[in-house]
């Protein structure tokens, strides 16, 4: 029953899906590549988002894209003073209590968005989600089409700010060499906590390129945790070219896999890939880090 | 000057001696009163209102109180000299260990019974510790069938369990696809992976060949699912003249959304128990995705006018009319009612009065209440159609409000 | 054994409660604590003790949970010996996650991120497989009696986890203060230096990842016992995993006593901020997660180390 044509137009769906994973897992990339923390809110600040998305859709009748560059800088802020004055603050620095307080803080964010916004799902009609794009065999929406080139734009825009500006300079010395960098003069609180911005504001690109073609509820960002994971393991902690790739070979092995074993046990091949990386090749199959 | 001043003296003391009689009835009758207001029985509300199952949770947990509210307000329970009912608000958080944690606080807060918890998991966790002390238990959503399976003397379910859905589910199927002239022959399921989705599916599976029907697809997804692509387009492929889903809101639609921008255009869409199927949400926000899908669900008798009025009254709270506000609210009439003739708030009297009920008030098409090991025996699903943007009954023939349109245009 | 005096003390002074209190919610709210402090203890017996910062004990609660739930339904077993089982397939799933991940060095954040990936895939197979009973999950059926390992009062349950939790007090103090104990401490200090020093690390984890996996499946029967029914999101999901680890990292991870101390207090800001909030949705795991960020900023080794220099202690003793 599997017709070649189910098999391509699958694997296509696969890079586009993963192309959005991709683009929720990229700030994830950078914050463990430069703060080497596990950074459990960032499912929950992806919801943070997209509400705020949603908002402006719903409320301020923004287009969702118009609304990045309003949530890209948004969100950075408040990614910034988060870390600053929350992370940091309590954590010191020390890898379990980062654990704790991220945790504590998805905590907080997905209740007070309980609390505020009640458990209703809510979508945006956007006129254009039944657009569709014929891609060879596949018929992709053309929101998801947007998104997957948003996150292209995101990864070239994310790595030229790393390579060539003095910030990206600051977070590449404070990710190798922490102590020597506080020689040289750089202020490390401040740039761990830009690299968290940074992290955080490609969550406010991600929100609103994943809005059209999803939904937000308070729970949303559990489905997207342990895959931005996988997918920063499999890139290379730290590397967006990788957290590319890994999100397009995630999205891949999820289509493929649902497709063999079913969407239930399919899943199990992204775990499978990642355990096999993480045993065979732990600093990930593609690029290096920042 | 002096008329008005005695005008106005004898004007007060008039309204003084007018006050004071006032005053006085009322300080003669307040002791009285007093001594009638009897003490309010404790009804514990335990839902999962927070967690993956908050939204459910939430609602039914609004439907809850507004049948208490409604009970309240038309003067309590009267045999017990109209005793008001105070709810005890728990929340189980989505996990079975915390609903069962709840159960012993409401104990100690005294509630003369319990009603939730929505999800089964958490309702097999409830009901088993509650019996440990005798309190009553009405399940007001679970569907699980192993719930009243137990042999626990205290749980009672009004609503029917996933055997009886799947049962009348293919009865109505078979006798939708006969009166048309058999245009269907081939069924794809898609369910969710928990219990409810997988045990239907497995019912639906078991039994649909029985009934001439072939099954071409049994796919089971994740909650959350994050792309219905692949369904499909194996959807696509296979071709099946009815699809058949079975899982939660969120995915609901999504597989809905897809199938049409897919353009998998089955005979029919007929769930069973499906999560946005027939919700006045997912009418309401995807209009073109929900036209002509058909369920079979919990649903109310439009017939009855208190089904109406509760369906206002919810809207008015700015909540939408979901069979988990409408379930638990007649979950908690149901207990009314067994108060009321056990004219007592002990938890046995209850039990007992739930056991021998043979309530008929309610707004759902079960007939009067009958209990067979806690089971209300008259419960049944009933089928709904999405047709011209609202929601209608199909089936069972005394109440439908709409001939079925089966199979669906083509768009 | 220095401190067997007083985790007799303390198995001791736990055991009256069911005769001192009637009330249901004390002694059910006790239950989960010792349910808690027992699954933190085997956390902290691979994460504290050998370093070892694992994020997926789940895969070893849930293994024993459905192994003996599947012994009782699928093979008519009696209840000790489905909790037996348990525990050895629970150190068998041990042997299987410890030795892909230490016999390819993995470690901190890498080790973390594997074994919940273990966890996972053991959730997505009891998802599917026919002996779990896929989604819909096992329930046992419900008859107390001594052989079945169910108790008609909640005292019977409580003086089980007391067993339990005493049972992983005697395991950790053992090993704390046996040589394997000393060995794990090295490797958790400095792995390089340890090796250099003679000791095999790989043999050292995985005796530590044995012993976690065994008490941690032990938890899991009893949830088993307790509830009665299983499906893979309360075996396996994460949530689990989250629970095991925080109680000691709350509590302290350098002592014997943390995992209990952060499972009462875990337990108590649960109850507690429930009660603070009243009704309102949401409200109380609001608190609860504030609350749990102050606790790491103000009580950085864990409230039983309220300051470096006791913890610095505590791991001379062990070291």
């Amino acid at each position: 029953m599997l017709e070649p044509s189910i098999l391509a137009a699958s694997l296509i769906h696969g890079l586009a899906n993963g192309a959005v994973y991709a683009l929720v897992a990229l700030g994830l990339s950078l914050v463990y590549g430069v703060l080497h923390i596990i950074n459990f809110a960032h499912g929950a600040l992806l919801m943070a988002a997209l509400y705020a998305v949603y908002f402006l859709v719903e409320r301020v009748g923004l287009d969702p894209y118009a609304a990045i560059p309003i949530l890209v800088p948004a969100a950075g802020v408040v990614g910034y003073l988060l870390h600053r004055y929350v992370v940091a603050k309590a954590s010191r620095g020390r890898e379990e209590a980062v654990l704790l307080v991220t945790l504590g803080v998805a905590l907080v964010l997905e209740n007070l968005a309980l609390a505020l916004f009640r458990s209703d799902t809510r979508t945006i009609e956007t006129g254009w989600a039944f657009e569709m794009v014929a891609v060879g065999p596949a018929l992709l929406p053309a929101a998801k089409l947007a998104a997957a080139a948003g996150a292209l734009v995101a990864v070239l825009a994310l790595w030229a700010v790393v390579r060539a500006t003095d910030l990206g300079r600051a977070i590449r010395a404070v990710a190798k060499e922490r102590e020597a960098a506080r020689l040289v003069g750089i202020d490390v609180d401040h740039v761990f906590a830009l690299a968290f911005a940074i992290g955080t504001a490609t969550l406010g690109a991600a929100a609103c390129l994943l809005l059209p073609t999803y939904y937000v509820s308070p729970q949303v960002g559990h489905g997207f945790v342990l895959i931005a994971f996988t997918i920063v393991v499999l890139g290379g902690m730290g590397s967006f070219w990788g957290a590319f790739w890994g999100g397009l070979l995630i999205g891949v092995v999820e289509s493929l896999g649902g497709l063999f074993l079913g969407e239930s046990l399919g899943q199990i091949g992204i775990f499978a890939i990642f355990i096999a990386t993480l045993l065979l090749r732990p600093t990930g199959l593609f690029g290096r880090a920042v | 000057m002096n008329r008005p001043a005695i005008f106005s003296r004898s004007s007060l003391s008039r309204r003084h001696l007018l006050a004071g009689t006032a005053f006085g009835a009322a300080a003669l009758a307040a002791p009285a009163i007093l001594r009638a207001q009897p003490a309010p029985v404790k009804i514990g509300l335990l839902h999962p209102v927070t967690g993956f199952l908050a939204f459910s949770g939430q609602q039914c947990r609004e439907g809850a109180l507004l049948a208490i509210e409604a009970i309240n307000a038309a003067g309590g329970i009267k045999s017990l000299g109209g005793a008001k009912l105070e709810p005890v608000l728990g929340d189980a958080q989505s996990k079975p260990e915390v609903g069962a944690a709840e159960v012993e606080k409401m104990n100690e807060a005294g509630v003369a019974a319990i009603v939730g918890a929505y999800a089964s998991a958490i309702s097999l966790a409830t009901t088993q510790s509650a019996a440990r002390y005798g309190i009553p238990h009405i399940v007001d959503v679970g569907v699980s069938d192993q719930i009243v399976q137990r042999g626990l003397t205290n749980t009672f379910r009004f609503c029917p369990g996933y055997g009886v859905i799947a049962k009348i589910a293919i009865d109505n199927l078979v006798a939708l696809n006969d009166a048309a002239g058999k245009p269907a022959r081939t069924v794809a399921i898609v369910h969710e992976e928990s219990l409810f989705g997988t045990g239907t599916a497995q019912l639906l599976q078991k039994e649909l060949p029985a009934r001439g029907f072939e099954v071409v697809e049994v796919a089971k997804h994740a909650n959350p699912t994050r792309d219905f692509t692949n369904v499909v387009l194996k959807l696509k492929a296979l071709a099946p003249d009815i699809v058949i889903p079975a899982n939660y809101y969120n995915e609901y639609v999504l597989l809905a959304r897809t199938m049409r921008q897919q353009g998998v255009r089955p005979k029919a869409i007929y769930s069973v128990l499906g999560g946005a199927a027939s919700s006045f949400k997912f009418v309401k926000e995807f209009p073109d995705d929900a036209a002509y899908i058909m369920d079979c669900n919990h649903w109310y008798d439009p017939r009855k006018a208190e089904a109406l009025e509760l369906r206002r009254k919810a809207e008015a709270k700015g909540l939408y009319y979901t069979y988990e506000v409408f379930l638990a609210h007649e979950a908690v009439r149901l207990l009314a009612d067994a108060l009321e003739r056990a004219g007592s708030a002990s938890r046995e009297r209850i039990v007992e009065a739930l056991a021998t009920s043979s309530w008929d008030g309610h707004f759902m098409p079960y007939g009067p209440t009958r209990f067979v090991n806690g089971q209300n025996e008259g419960a049944r699903p009933v089928n709904t159609q999405v047709l011209n943007g609202t929601i209608e009954v199909i089936f069972p023939a005394e109440f439908a409000s709409a001939r079925p349109v089966f199979p669906m245009p083509r768009a | 054994m220095r401190s067997l005096p007083a985790i007799g003390f303390f198995a001791l002074a736990a055991l009256p409660l069911p005769w001192l209190t009637s009330s249901g919610t004390v002694l059910n709210l006790a239950t989960m604590v010792l349910l808690f402090a027992t699954l933190g203890q085997a956390w902290n017996l691979l994460g504290g003790m050998a370093g070892q910062f694992s994020f997926g004990h789940a895969a070893f609660f849930g293994t024993g949970a459905y192994a003996t739930a599947i012994a009782q339904i699928r093979f008519g077993l009696d209840a000790w010996s489905g909790f037996a089982l348990a525990i050895l397939a629970a150190v068998a799933m041990g042997a299987l996650v410890g030795f892909a991940s230490f016999r390819f060095r993995l470690r901190g954040s890498y080790f973390a991120l594997v074994t919940l990936a273990f966890a996972e895939v053991a959730r997505i197979l009891a998802n599917s497989l026919e002996i779990t009973g896929a989604g819909v999950g096992l329930l046992l059926p419900l008859a107390p009696g001594l052989d079945r390992l169910q108790f008609a009062d909640k005292a019977g349950y409580y003086w089980f986890a007391l067993v339990l939790c005493t049972g992983g007090l005697v395991l950790a103090s053992l090993v704390r203060e046996s040589r394997l104990g000393a060995r794990l401490a090295a490797v958790r200090e400095n792995e390089e230096a340890a090796r250099a020093l003679g000791v095999d690390a790989f043999a050292v984890k995985m005796q530590a990842i044995l012993l976690s996996a065994g008490l941690a499946g032990a938890v899991g029967a009893f949830y088993t016992q307790l509830f009665l029914y299983l499906d893979p999101h309360i075996a396996f999901g994460p949530q689990v995993s989250v629970e095991a680890l925080l109680g000691p990292i709350v509590g302290g991870t350098a002592s014997l006593w943390g995992p209990v101390l952060g499972a009462a207090v875990l337990q108590l800001l649960g109850e507690a901020s429930r009660a603070l909030t009243g009704g309102a949705t949401g409200a109380n795991l609001v608190a609860y997660g504030i609350v749990l960020v102050l606790i790491v900023r103000f009580f950085p080794d864990g409230i039983i180390g309220m300051g470096r220099a006791r913890a610095a202690d505590a791991r001379g003793v062990t070291g």
